[in-house]
């Protein structure tokens, strides 16, 4: 085989490591052992896992009574103080109030009790759900992006892969990733290069360890986890600038550059609309902010008053820029920089960026809901649920969670948001960076001031419950049940007729469906 | 016009190696412990005890992390120092500046810890980037400081080190008392706008004035 003469320079063959033939090879076998079973039985599978995760649950319930009997029964000072669910016991104490109890075999039981506890165990849990969630959620919002594109253009988006819908054409797309080959740029800065898309990635997971998706549903509590978050947040832009900057390339670094100003430009209204719930409420913790507006959807901070109205919208727009998204993606603008920031990625590298994206997108929208839009509270009133006498059984957690609280509303109405976010990314234009910059410091940013002066002042001078705090607060609830039902009804009336809006092109059924 | 440069970056330089050793004094040695034998005398009032360390690092772990994050505070500072390329050097002092907010997590002061993050990290971080990205004229900006500013640099560190080791090496720390709770945001806040209401508007106030400099520079350009 001749060697053709090509104008860049010549690369020595990448070898892989002995580590990747083995994963490479453990999944294999894994594949060629679990492919033919899941093949023949998938419907006795995933009853069966369903089954082992219930009885892993109750089993793990049943060790939990048991330590803490044995522990309590043991009474010592040191249990006393800490118990089982408060805060994590040495093994030296697990084993004294087994001791105590009289068990036999303590020595070795405390160490297999030891990684049992409640604290431990939510732990392990909560990261590995969290984590499996981050992974999920963004590989549906891609796909869900592309079919709502498709549907804005009158095409169908992708319809193959998997079967309905293409389903899983985000997977094959994310298995197609990671085979690609890692490029870096020969003139790159290359620790820079390689650093930044984990500077982009990680702050968007760590900051769902402070996002609560309930009342008890949240990894860590923290009483400032707003200001943490939008520290991870913040974070999250270095990892762009980083990767523009380092990519040595006039469209990153243009990219990097507008998303620098449009990030330190819009942090300040929306910083200023997140003030306006937390000085309503007087709380910086997202729980506390969420439980307040658990009395049906008057009681939501949005139709609080029209000061808190008004902080809503302004903060999903500073919100939309803070994530890039259009009409704010001018660091990435494909049509005018190529790919802007990560024009140079590949790969497993360029994934990372649109998970933190994506992720990024869930976090602001989470923040939206738990701030304005009664986090994780139905619309329907707490109390009534109470008035109902639905006891504590278990049927009826089910239907508590179902129609007034729960992690289930809380992500439905951040999926309601996302889909917001994409709705006009795909219905309106990019605007130009001065555009930007006008509509932030010269819109935006004087509205928020005349906005939280204005809140201050209802706050200190308008009676909370008064006359005219539940006019405003009627008027702009009806005025938001409207837009919410208008909505609905024009959604559904759009797909009863959607063959004739489209006009001669319509069919009844999509091919490949 | 060259020289200029230089003398900015080496005014750059020092700035970014006091900024790391003061972050990372401050971070191993949070404030009231840093005061020699006061806590005995006067009850920690509000703005102490949100930087104190209510849980000193008694489990393993703890102690683990503390020494994990306090060594990448040291490579981080000592990065920032021996780099050339400015961004990289800012690469660096995030390093520094995160590993110093994880330090204030793990003593329980969250707020500070996020607020670090927030202004230093997200905030100064971003801006040194973007006045590299905007006046740089080659690819990469490098430091390349004359000698005689480095020998002062260093002089001025130096003295700056040996002051501060005997400074903690000579105080007594007083250890905190095991019933110091840990403060909530809204006590922070109460003393803010109580107890130091003066220093708290001071601030503020030469915030506004740096505000209205900057719009200043920035019209008579136009």
């Amino acid at each position: 085989m001749t060697q053709l003469s090509v104008p860049w320079r010549p690369r020595a063959k990448q070898q892989h490591g002995p580590m990747a033939a083995l994963v490479a090879g453990f999944a294999k076998a894994l594949y060629a052992t679990f492919a033919p079973l899941v093949r023949a039985f998938p419907g006795p599978l995933l009853i069966g896992a369903i089954v082992t995760v219930i009885v892993g649950v109750w089993a793990n319930y049943l060790v939990f009574e048991f330590v803490d009997t044995a522990l309590v029964a043991a009474d010592t000072n040191v249990v006393a103080e800490t118990g089982l669910f408060g805060g994590l016991l040495a093994i030296t104490e697990v084993r004294a109030g087994l001791i105590a109890a009289g068990v036999p075999g303590a020595g070795t039981l405390c160490y297999l009790l030891y990684p049992l506890q409640y604290g431990l165990v939510r732990d392990v849990i909560g990261a590995g759900g969290l984590l499996g969630f981050i992974s999920v959620i963004p590989l549906y919002v891609i796909w869900w992006e592309r079919k709502v594109a498709g549907r804005i253009q009158s095409r169908t988006g992708p319809m193959r892969v998997g079967g309905w819908h293409g389903w899983s054409q985000s997977m094959a797309d994310g298995i197609k990733l990671i085979c690609k080959e890692d490029l870096c740029p020969a003139d790159a800065d290359r620790p820079l290069f390689k650093l930044a898309p984990y500077l982009a990635f990680v702050p968007a997971i760590l900051a769902f360890f402070a996002l609560p998706f309930g009342t008890y549903w949240v990894f860590r509590e923290v009483d400032v986890a707003l200001v943490f978050i939008l520290a991870m947040l913040g974070i999250e832009v270095l990892g762009v600038i980083l990767a523009g900057w380092a990519s040595n390339n006039k469209w990153s670094v243009y990219g990097a550059m507008r998303e620098a100003c449009q990030m330190v430009s819009y942090e300040i209204p929306m910083g200023m609309a997140l003030l306006i719930p937390i000085m309503a409420v007087g709380t910086l913790s997202l729980t506390e902010l969420g439980d307040t507006q658990s009395g049906g959807w008057t009681s939501w901070i949005v139709f609080r008053n029209p000061f808190t109205f008004v902080a809503a919208i302004a903060y999903y727009i500073a919100s939309l820029a803070n994530c890039k998204r259009a009409p704010f993606d001018l660091p990435e603008s494909e049509s005018e920089l190529v790919a802007g920031f990560h024009t140079e990625y590949s790969g497993f590298r360029w994934s990372l960026f649109f998970f933190g994206e994506y992720a990024a997108m869930f976090v602001v929208s989470g923040l939206c809901v738990i701030l304005f839009f009664g986090a994780w509270y139905s619309p329907l009133p707490m109390s009534l649920a109470e008035s109902w006498g639905l006891g504590d059984s278990l049927i009826a957690r089910a239907i508590k969670g179902l129609l007034f609280a729960g992690p289930l509303w809380f992500v439905g109405k951040c999926v309601f948001l996302l889909y917001v976010q994409i709705w006009i990314r795909w219905t309106l234009p990019r605007i130009r960076i001065d555009q930007v910059l006008y509509a932030c410091i010269q819109v935006l940013l004087p509205l928020m001031m005349v906005v939280l002066m204005g809140h201050t002042l209802y706050e200190l001078f308008v009676p909370t419950h008064g006359l005219v705090w539940s006019i405003f607060n009627i008027i702009l609830s009806l005025i938001g049940a409207v837009a919410v039902l208008g909505m609905i009804f024009i959604a559904t009336y759009g797909f009863w007729n959607r063959v004739g809006l489209v006009g001669s092109l319509g069919v009844e059924t999509l091919p490949g469906s | 016009m060259i020289e200029q440069r230089q003398t900015k970056n080496s005014f750059l330089i020092v700035g970014l190696v006091l900024a790391a050793c003061a972050s990372s004094a401050s971070a191993q040695y949070p404030t009231p412990e840093n005061r020699p034998a006061r806590a005995a005398e006067s009850e920690l009032n509000a703005e102490e005890s949100v930087v104190t360390s209510t849980v000193a690092p008694n489990s393993a772990v703890e102690a683990a992390l503390f020494y994990l994050f306090g060594g990448t505070l040291l490579v981080s500072a000592l990065g920032v120092c021996v780099t050339k390329s400015v961004v990289r050097m800012a690469t660096w002092l995030f390093g520094a500046l995160g590993a110093a907010a994880v330090l204030y997590f793990l003593m329980g002061a969250a707020f500070l810890g996020a607020i670090q993050l927030i202004v230093y990290a997200g905030g100064t971080l971003i801006l040194i980037v973007f006045g590299v990205m905007l006046t740089s004229k080659s690819p990469w900006v490098r430091f390349d400081c004359p000698r005689i500013e480095m020998w002062a640099a260093g002089g001025v560190v130096g003295v700056l080190f040996v002051a501060l080791t005997t400074l903690l090496i000579g105080t007594q720390w007083p250890t905190l008392s095991a019933a110091a709770h840990p403060a909530t945001i809204a006590e922070f806040g109460k003393e803010l706008l109580t107890t130091y209401l003066v220093p708290f508007e001071v601030g503020s106030v030469l915030l506004l004035v740096v505000m209205i400099g900057a719009a200043h520079l920035a019209r008579q350009e136009n």
